[in-house]
């Protein structure tokens, strides 16, 4: 799971919206054991402490749970996996609806051409 | 207790005040950037941290002692220039720093020139000064140091191999280590950063973690720098 990391935007952010993607997409399944640190840090070639920052930053969000003993795991809160899935869905959409809207495209245009696909 | 830290460290060459007034504290398991232009006085601090050259003020304390033969052990450095001879082979190079080194591990090494696809029967002045440069940064990643200094660890080899030295300096470091990369290619290795020290005409500018910069400016550490030090 090779990532383009853009420089710009803080590192830790953008493994956290990988690491979403995954989650939301199923490719980690809810209550399913998470790669570890090290392991993740080595695929997305960057810095353990950044792939560390991004955990803690989905553990604050309840998407990921640590156990003491046994490591990482998705959230069994299928509710909230569901939920995410939503917010990265409707993210995406404003984009391009923003994208269209500055082309001059309006929504009975978008909506036309979305049907013919 | 810190790793390194500077307290009030001043070098002058000469009339040449080189640093003034360093105050920096680095603790374990960071992986920081030593970012300045040319002449900005990197390899002068590197060099203090080393004990290759003595304060003209203040101090350098790792692990809370002054540098010697304790800081020596503990500290796998790469300078800027070879000091390995030429005409020794990388096989010989290898037993010289097992040897030299108790923290050295020479399997390790092995594996490592393997993967870069590195004879260790070639003579060191048959390769390429890229070539070189790999061998010298395996023989130093391969010691299991505290603290890694590297002075200009990519600057003479191509942007394909840049990545798998990258590579090879974060697979290579654990948690309880700390390394310390000079640099003035920061795009090539800002990803790996967590902390930068922008260090200007002998001042430190600038110390902060790498991606709280960012988020602040909405930009790469290296547009950060290009800006503030703009000619």
């Amino acid at each position: 799971m090779k990532i383009e990391f853009d420089n710009f935007r803080p590192i830790y952010v953008q493994i956290v919206e990988q690491l979403k993607i995954s989650i939301a997409s199923g490719k980690y399944q809810s209550g399913e054991q998470l790669p570890v640190v090290r392991n993740l840090a080595s695929d997305f070639k960057v810095n353990p402490n950044t792939v560390q920052r991004a955990f803690m930053e989905l553990e604050n969000e309840k998407l990921v749970y640590t156990d003491r003993t046994n490591g990482r795991y998705v959230t069994d809160d299928k509710k909230l996996i569901e939920k995410v899935k939503l917010e990265l869905a409707k993210e995406k959409i404003d984009e391009f609806l923003t994208h269209m809207h500055n082309l001059g495209i309006n929504n009975k245009e978008i909506i036309d051409y979305l049907k013919s696909k | 207790m810190e790793l390194v830290k500077c307290n009030k460290l001043y070098k002058d060459y000469g009339f040449e005040k080189v640093l003034k007034d360093i105050n920096i504290t680095i603790p374990k398991g960071r992986i920081v950037g030593l970012l300045g232009s040319n002449g900005s006085g990197k390899t002068t601090l590197i060099k203090l941290i080393n004990d290759l050259i003595t304060p003209t003020k203040g101090e350098v304390l790792i692990n809370g002692e002054k540098p010697g033969v304790n800081s020596k052990k503990i500290i796998s450095y790469l300078p800027e220039r070879t000091y390995l001879n030429r005409d020794m082979k990388v096989s010989e190079i290898l037993e010289y720093f097992n040897d030299f080194y108790s923290d050295f591990d020479t399997n390790k090494a092995i594996k490592l020139l393997k993967k870069l696809n590195i004879n260790t029967t070639d003579k060191l002045k048959t390769m390429s000064k890229g070539t070189k440069e790999k061998v010298q940064l395996v023989l130093v990643m391969s010691r299991k140091a505290d603290l890694y200094i590297l002075d200009e660890p990519i600057g003479g080899v191509d942007p394909a191999a840049r990545d798998y030295i990258l590579d090879t300096i974060l697979t290579n470091f654990n948690k309880e280590a700390s390394i310390i990369i000079s640099t003035h290619l920061i795009s090539d290795i800002e990803r790996i950063l967590d902390d930068v020290i922008f260090i200007s005409n002998g001042e430190i500018v600038l110390y902060e973690e790498a991606d709280k910069l960012r988020k602040k400016e909405k930009k790469s550490i290296d547009a950060i720098f290009r800006e503030m030090f703009k000619c």
